[in-house]
C-alpha cells in the first residue's frame, strides 16, 4: 500500500516529521517497506530559460546557447534539435550528477566552445524514456526560472511504501493509516467532509430520479447502493489528483475512472461507475449463469458459473461483482451520464470467486478482507461529490437495494489480560483511551467494534490492539519456569537413531546432502515411480513426490562428476513419501572411484557392491539393529544390478536395507557414466532395543586363549557361502565363537562348477584347554554340518 | 716358549682386528679357538707340563684364551652393528610421501543447526516434535484459523495434490512447520513444551526462496504464558544459538491468522568485515514470526482457552544457518556439490553440546 506524505497528511493533523511517521507505521504493525523521495536526486536541477540560441561555430549539429538559470545568462552547449531561444527546459549545473547518464556535470570545452552546464533530456533525469529533445516546460514556468525542479514540479513528496497484513482492511486506505496513527499519539483525525472538502458527508440528494437496481443474490451482494449523474464531462482528473495517482504508480485514464481509484486508495472503498448510454435497462446483482461470459476491463475474457456474484443489466453481465468491472460499460471520454455502484459483497463469496477466477483486483483484496458495511452512504455521497465537482452534471436521487450487515458486534473488555496474556501493565483507563482512539466505544466490560475492523473478535484482540498502540517493544522479559535440577533428556528413540546414523555416515566419509523432496517423473520411474504427484507443480522437474532417496542422490553425483570430482561419497537422511506414509531414510551413493592411483598402490580401485554392503551393515549396526541376525538376502528390486544386489533382512519379511551395484538401466536414466555403489536403509523397520537400563550383563574373559582351525571345503559354485557360514558357526554353539571366510577359489585343482571355500573357525575353550579328542571332536561336528549343506571338506 | 704365547696373542688378536666381515671374523675364530685352533693347541699343552710350568704358563695361556674370546665378541658386535646400520640405511624410505589421504564426510549445516536447536531447546525444556510433510488441509490451514476464504491463504502459495474421488480432504505439503502445533495439541496434554523442526514447502523459486525449505516450529501451552514468556524464549535461544550476549530483539506487531496477539520479531545486527553479524543494534533484520496461540486454535486442538495459553513461533532454519555460518545462496542449500559441502559441512564430531558450545 503506497501513499504520499501530503496524502497522508490530508487526513492526519500532526506536526510530526517524516521519520517519526515511518517509525510508529512499523511499531504499530503497518512495517514500512520503503520510503522514497522522487526528487531528492534532481535538487541541483533547475528551471532555465534559453535566452538566445546560435549555431555552434565549428559543428553543424550543436548550438551554443544562452541559459538563464536564474542567476544571469550561462553559455551552454546544446545538442538538441528542439532548442531554441524563448523556450523553458530544465537546466543542470557544473557539480550536478546527472541520474539517468551517471556522470557528473564540468565545465568543458566542446569544439572549442565552453560548455557551463546541461539541457536535461527526460531521459537524462530518470523521468521517462523520452530523449528526442531537451525538456520543454509549459509556459507557466516562465515564473519559476531559478527554481529547482523537484520543487516545481512537485517531487517532493515522500512516498511511503506500508506492507498491510490480511487483517487490516481497514488500512488499505489512507484514512484508516491515519486513524491508526492518530490512535498512536500523532496528531489528530480530520473530519472526513474537511478532508473532501464538502462540509458535512451526507447523501448528495439529486433531482432525477432514482436509478433501477436492487439484489437478487442477498449473500453475495447484500446491498447496493447507487445514484447517477447526468450531464458530466468526462476530462483529465485535477492535478492533486493525478499527482497523488501518479506518486504511487497508479496509471490516471479520465477522471471518473481515477474518482474510482482515488476513493479506492484513499478511503479503502471501492467504486465502480457504469456509462449509462451502454446500459439496457436496470442493474441488478445476482447469480451468474452456468458459463456466461464477460470481458473484464483487463481485456481478457472469464467464464463465470453459478456460485459468482455479478451485475448485469437485462441484456448482459457487466461487472464480476467485486473483482472486475467490465468493459463494454466502462466509460469513455465520451460519456455524458453515469451510474456510480457503491456496494457490499460479502467476502468470502468474493474469496472463492476470485480463487477461481484467478483473477486478483485492488477491489477484490479489499472486499475479500471486508470492507467498512456502514460506509455505503458516505462512499456514494463523495462518489457523487467528487464527480459532479469535476465533470459537472446533475445528481439523480439514490437507491439503497437492501441492506449492508452493519449490527453492532461487541467483545469482551478484560484489561487485566493486557498483563496475563500480554505481559504488559498498563493502567485501564490507557487501555480504554487507546481503544475509543481506534473507534471503539467501551462500556463496562464489553467494547463495541467499529464497523471497520471486521478483524476483531475476541478478547485477545483487543489485548492485540491495546499491545500494539501502547508498545509491544516494551513488553519485559520473564524467564520461563524452569523445572529444578539439569535439563531432562527430550529425544526419541528415533531421534537418536537418525542423529547417530547420520554422523557414523560422516564419520565413514560421506557428505551429507539435502536434496529436493520431490522429482520428475522420469527420475521416480526406475523407482516404482511416486505414490504422490502434485497438481501444481512448480515445473515439470519438481513434480513427484519421491519413492526413494536415491534418484536425488544418484542426480547429485552425476553433477559432481560432471565438474570432474573423481569420487563421490554422498548420503541423505530423509523420508521417502510412500501411498501409506512417510517413510524415514538413509542412503549412500558412491561412484567414481574408490581408492583413486597413488604411489602406493598404482591404479585406481572403482567401488564395488561390496563397499555398499560394507556401509549398509555399519550404519546399520550405528543405528541398532542386530546385525548379527541379518539375514542376506536377494530381490533387492528393478533399481539394482540383479546379480550384485541384494536386501538386508530380519525374518522374511522385514526387509532393513537394500545395496549393491546400481542397474546399468537407472543410470542411464540419469545419463550417469561408470559403476555406482548405493544402499539404502529403512530406518523405520529397525526393531526398536528394549531399554535395559545402564547396567551391562556380568562378564569375565576367558583366562584361556582362543585357538583357530582352518577348514576348506568343496561346494557348489552358485552356492551362497553365508549359508555355509552359518552352518559351520553353528556346529558347535558352545565352542565356536567365530567362523570367518577368508578365501574362495576356483581353478586348478578344483573341478568345473564347483569352487572352495577356506573358513577360519575361532574355538574359545572354557575352564580347561581343549584335548586332542575334543578338538577331533569339534571338527568333525563341522565338517558334518557343512555336508548338510552340500559341502565337501577338501582333502 | 713365552715368546711364542705373546706373538700368537699378537698374531690372533690382529687378525680379529683385521676380519673384515662375520665370516673372516669366523675364519679367525676357528683357527685360534677350533679343535685344531692354535689357542686350543697351547690350551692342550697345559696337559703335559710339569706343576711348575704349569703354574708358570696356566694363566697366561688362559689369559690369551680370554683375551682373544673377548675380543672376537667385541669385533662380532661391531660388524653386526655395521650390518644393521647398513641394512637400515638401505630401507630409507621418502617420509615426505603422501600417506593415504583420511575419508572424512560431513554434515549438512540444516542437520548440524538442527541438532544444535535440539541441544538449546532441550536445556529449556522443550523436546521435538514431527508430523507429516504430507497434510490435510485442516492441519495445515483450517485448525490454524485460516478458513478456505481467508487471504493468507493465498499468501502461503500452496503445492496441492489432486482431490480424491471419495471426496476425502485435499492433502497439500505442509506451507509451515505449525500443523505440528495443531498435532501435538491434540495428540497430547498440556503442559507443552516442544519444537519441531523439518521440511516445508512453498510454491516460490527466486533468489531467496526455494520451493523446499526448512523451519523451527516453537510451541509452549501452559497456564500464565504471557508475550513475556515468548520475548525471553526467543531471547534466550538466540543469545545460546549464536553465542553472544549482545543479541538485542525488537519485536513489531503483525499478523498471523493462529496467534493473537501477533509479532515479528526482529533482531539487530552489526557490521563487522562489511558483513551482517547479529549482535548489536546497527540495524534490524526480521527472523521470527511469532505470537500468543489463538484461543481459537486452542479450542480447535480440544483444550479450554480459558485455561490454556501459550506462544507459538516459527523460524527459518536455512537462514538460521546462513546467519550463523555466513552461507549467502540458499539455492546451494539442496544442490548436493561435495565442493560446498566440504566446506560449508561439520564434521561428525562436532556434536553440539552445551559444555562445549553449540556452534562449531
Amino acid at each position: 500500500m503506497k501513499f504520499t506524505l501530503n496524502w497522508l497528511k490530508e487526513h492526519l493533523d500532526t506536526d510530526a516529521d517524516l521519520d517519526t511517521i515511518l517509525e510508529t507505521l512499523t511499531r504499530i504493525g503497518l512495517e514500512v517497506e520503503g520510503v522514497e523521495n522522487p526528487g531528492e536526486k534532481l535538487n541541483d536541477f533547475r528551471v532555465a530559460k534559453v535566452l538566445t540560441a546560435e549555431k555552434h561555430p565549428n559543428a553543424d549539429k550543436l548550438q551554443v546557447l544562452s541559459v538563464d538559470a536564474g542567476d544571469g545568462p550561462l553559455q551552454v552547449v546544446c545538442g538538441a534539435p528542439n532548442a531554441r531561444a524563448g523556450m523553458i527546459g530544465v537546466f543542470g549545473p557544473p557539480g550536478a550528477f546527472v541520474p539517468g547518464s551517471g556522470f557528473e556535470l564540468k565545465v568543458a570545452e566542446i569544439r572549442g566552445v565552453e560548455s557551463n552546464g546541461m539541457m536535461c533530456s527526460v531521459r537524462e533525469l530518470e523521468l521517462g524514456d523520452a530523449h528526442e529533445g531537451i525538456i520543454e516546460l509549459d509556459e507557466d514556468a516562465a515564473g519559476a526560472i531559478g527554481v529547482t525542479y523537484p520543487d516545481y514540479a512537485g517531487l517532493t513528496d515522500p512516498v511511503i511504501d506500508v506492507s498491510i497484513t490480511p487483517n487490516r482492511q481497514d488500512c488499505m486506505g489512507v484514512r484508516g493509516i491515519a486513524r491508526d496513527l492518530a490512535a498512536a499519539g500523532l496528531g489528530a483525525l480530520k473530519p472526513l467532509g474537511d478532508v473532501y472538502r464538502m462540509g458535512e458527508v451526507k447523501p448528495v440528494e439529486g433531482d432525477g430520479p432514482a436509478p433501477d437496481v436492487r439484489t437478487d443474490d442477498s449473500e453475495g451482494c447484500p446491498a447496493f447502493y447507487a445514484q447517477s449523474v447526468r450531464g458530466v464531462k468526462n476530462c483529465e482528473s485535477p492535478a492533486w489528483m493525478r499527482r497523488y495517482l501518479a506518486a504511487i504508480g497508479q496509471r490516471t485514464i479520465s477522471v471518473l475512472v481515477d474518482i474510482t481509484n482515488f476513493v479506492m486508495i484513499d478511503l479503502g472503498r471501492p467504486l465502480h461507475v457504469y456509462d449509462m448510454a451502454k446500459l439496457s435497462g436496470g442493474l441488478v446483482a445476482r447469480k451468474a449463469k452456468a458459463d456466461e461470459q464477460v470481458l473484464a476491463l483487463n481485456g481478457k475474457s472469464y467464464t463465470l458459473d453459478e456460485s459468482m456474484t455479478v451485475i448485469a443489466d437485462e441484456a448482459q453481465v457487466h461487472d464480476i461483482g467485486g473483482i472486475m468491472g467490465g468493459e463494454e460499460s466502462g466509460v469513455s471520454d465520451a460519456t455524458t451520464d453515469v451510474l456510480i455502484e457503491c456496494a457490499y459483497f460479502d467476502p468470502d463469496h468474493i474469496a472463492r470467486t476470485g480463487q477461481k477466477l484467478l483473477l486478483t483486483s485492488d477491489a477484490r483484496q479489499r472486499f475479500e478482507r471486508g470492507v467498512d458495511p456502514a460506509f455505503l452512504d458516505e462512499g456514494l455521497a463523495i462518489a457523487t461529490w467528487l464527480v459532479t465537482e469535476h465533470c459537472g452534471g446533475t445528481p439523480g436521487g439514490v437507491t439503497r437495494a437492501s441492506q449492508p450487515p452493519v449490527a453492532p458486534r461487541t467483545v469482551r473488555f478484560d484489561h487485566a489480560m493486557a498483563r496475563t496474556l500480554g505481559g504488559l501493565e498498563i493502567a485501564e483507563d490507557e487501555q480504554r483511551a487507546i481503544l475509543t482512539r481506534l473507534g471503539f466505544t467501551v462500556e463496562g466490560d464489553t467494547a463495541t467494534v467499529p464497523t471497520w475492523r471486521r478483524d476483531i473478535d475476541g478478547p485477545a484482540d483487543l489485548v492485540e490492539e491495546v499491545v500494539r498502540i501502547f508498545g509491544i517493544d516494551k513488553v519485559p522479559s520473564e524467564p520461563l519456569p524452569r523445572p529444578a535440577g539439569v535439563a531432562k533428556p527430550t529425544a526419541t528413540p528415533e531421534q537418536k537413531r537418525e542423529r547417530r546414523v547420520r554422523r557414523a555416515a560422516a564419520a565413514r566419509g560421506f557428505h551429507e546432502a539435502v536434496t529436493w523432496s520431490f522429482l520428475s517423473e522420469a527420475e521416480a520411474q526406475p523407482f516404482g515411480g511416486g505414490a504422490w504427484t502434485l497438481a501444481n507443480p512448480i515445473s515439470e522437474d519438481l513434480k513427484v513426490m519421491r519413492p526413494s532417496l536415491l534418484p536425488g542422490l544418484l542426480a547429485a553425483a552425476g553433477r559432481n562428476l560432471n565438474r570432474g570430482v573423481s569420487s563421490v561419497r554422498l548420503f541423505e537422511v530423509g523420508r521417502r513419501y510412500l501411498a501409506d506414509g512417510e517413510r524415514p531414510t538413509l542412503a549412500v551413493v558412491m561412484a567414481g572411484e574408490a581408492v583413486s592411483r597413488d604411489w602406493h598402490t598404482g591404479k585406481a580401485r572403482s567401488f564395488s557392491p561390496f563397499d555398499a554392503k560394507a556401509e549398509a551393515l555399519a550404519l546399520l549396526e550405528a543405528a541398532g539393529a542386530p546385525v548379527a541376525n541379518l539375514q542376506v538376502m536377494g530381490e533387492a528390486g528393478e533399481t539394482w544390478h540383479p546379480g550384485q544386489s541384494a536386501t538386508l533382512r530380519l525374518g522374511p519379511k522385514n526387509i532393513l536395507a537394500a545395496f549393491g551395484m546400481v542397474h546399468p538401466g537407472v543410470r542411464k536414466a540419469f545419463d550417469l557414466d561408470g559403476p555406482m555403489v548405493a544402499a539404502e536403509l529403512y530406518l523405520d523397520a529397525i526393531p526398536e532395543k528394549r531399554s535395559t537400563g545402564f547396567m551391562r550383563p556380568a562378564y569375565t574373559p576367558s583366562a584361556l586363549q582362543a585357538v583357530t582351525r582352518d577348514f576348506a571345503f568343496l561346494v557348489d559354485a552358485d552356492m551362497a557361502a553365508d549359508s555355509l557360514i552359518r552352518a559351520v558357526k553353528g556346529a558347535d554353539k558352545k565352542a565356536i565363537i567365530d567362523a570367518r571366510l577368508f578365501d574362495v577359489f576356483t581353478g586348478a585343482g578344483v573341478e568345473e562348477g564347483k569352487k572352495s571355500l577356506a573358513i577360519e573357525v575361532t574355538l574359545q575353550p572354557g575352564d580347561k584347554s581343549f584335548t586332542d579328542e575334543e578338538l577331533k571332536a569339534i571338527a568333525d561336528k563341522v565338517v558334518k554340518a557343512a555336508e548338510k549343506q552340500g559341502a565337501a571338506l577338501r582333502q | 716358549m713365552d715368546t711364542d704365547i705373546d706373538q700368537l696373542r699378537e698374531d690372533v688378536l690382529a687378525a680379529i682386528d683385521v676380519a673384515a666381515g662375520l665370516d673372516a671374523l669366523e675364519a679367525v675364530r676357528v683357527h685360534a679357538l677350533g679343535k685344531q685352533g692354535s689357542v686350543t693347541a697351547q690350551l692342550k699343552s697345559l696337559g703335559k707340563m710339569t706343576p711348575e710350568q704349569r703354574q708358570d704358563l696356566g694363566p697366561r695361556i688362559h689369559g690369551l684364551r680370554e683375551a682373544v674370546t673377548s675380543a672376537i665378541a667385541t669385533r662380532k658386535a661391531a660388524l653386526e652393528q655395521a650390518l644393521l646400520d647398513a641394512q637400515l640405511a638401505s630401507e630409507t624410505l621418502d617420509m615426505t610421501l603422501p600417506a593415504p589421504a583420511p575419508m572424512a564426510g560431513t554434515v549438512h549445516p540444516v542437520s548440524q543447526v538442527m541438532d544444535e536447536l535440539a541441544e538449546i531447546f532441550a536445556d529449556l525444556g522443550f523436546a521435538v516434535a514431527t508430523g507429516p510433510e504430507i497434510e490435510d488441509d485442516w492441519h495445515n490451514f483450517t485448525a490454524l484459523n485460516i478458513p478456505e476464504t481467508h487471504p493468507a491463504r493465498a499468501m502461503h502459495d500452496t503445492f496441492y495434490f489432486p482431490e480424491g474421488e471419495d471426496g476425502a480432504q485435499k492433502m497439500l505439503l505442509r506451507t509451515h512447520t505449525s500443523p505440528v502445533q495443531i498435532r501435538t495439541m491434540v495428540n497430547g496434554k498440556p503442559p507443552i513444551r516442544i519444537i519441531a523442526p523439518g521440511r516445508t514447502y512453498r510454491s516460490d523459486s527466486d533468489a531467496t526462496h526455494t520451493p523446499m525449505f526448512h523451519q523451527v516450529e516453537g510451541l509452549v501451552i501452559d497456564k500464565g504464558i504471557t508475550l513475556g514468556h515468548l520475548k525471553w524464549t526467543l531471547e534466550t535461544f538466540l543469545k545460546a544459538f549464536f553465542e553472544r550476549d549482545d543479541i538485542v530483539l525488537r519485536l513489531r506487531p503483525s499478523y498471523f491468522p493462529f496467534t493473537e496477539p501477533s509479532a515479528e520479531v526482529d533482531v539487530g545486527y552489526s557490521i563487522e568485515k562489511g558483513k551482517r553479524v547479529i549482535g548489536g543494534s546497527e540495524g534490524w533484520m526480521e527472523v521470527l514470526g511469532s505470537g500468543m496461540v489463538h484461543p481459537k486454535v486452542i479450542a480447535a486442538c480440544g483444550l479450554d482457552p480459558e485455561e490454556w495459553q501459550g506462544f507459538a513461533f516459527g523460524c527459518g532454519i536455512d537462514r538460521l544457518a546462513m546467519l550463523k555460518y555466513g552461507m549467502d545462496d540458499l539455492r546451494a542449500f539442496f544442490d548436493g556439490d561435495l565442493r560446498w559441502l566440504k566446506h560449508y559441512g561439520f564434521s561428525s564430531l562436532d556434536v553440539p553440546t552445551l559444555s562445549g558450545g553449540v556452534g562449531a
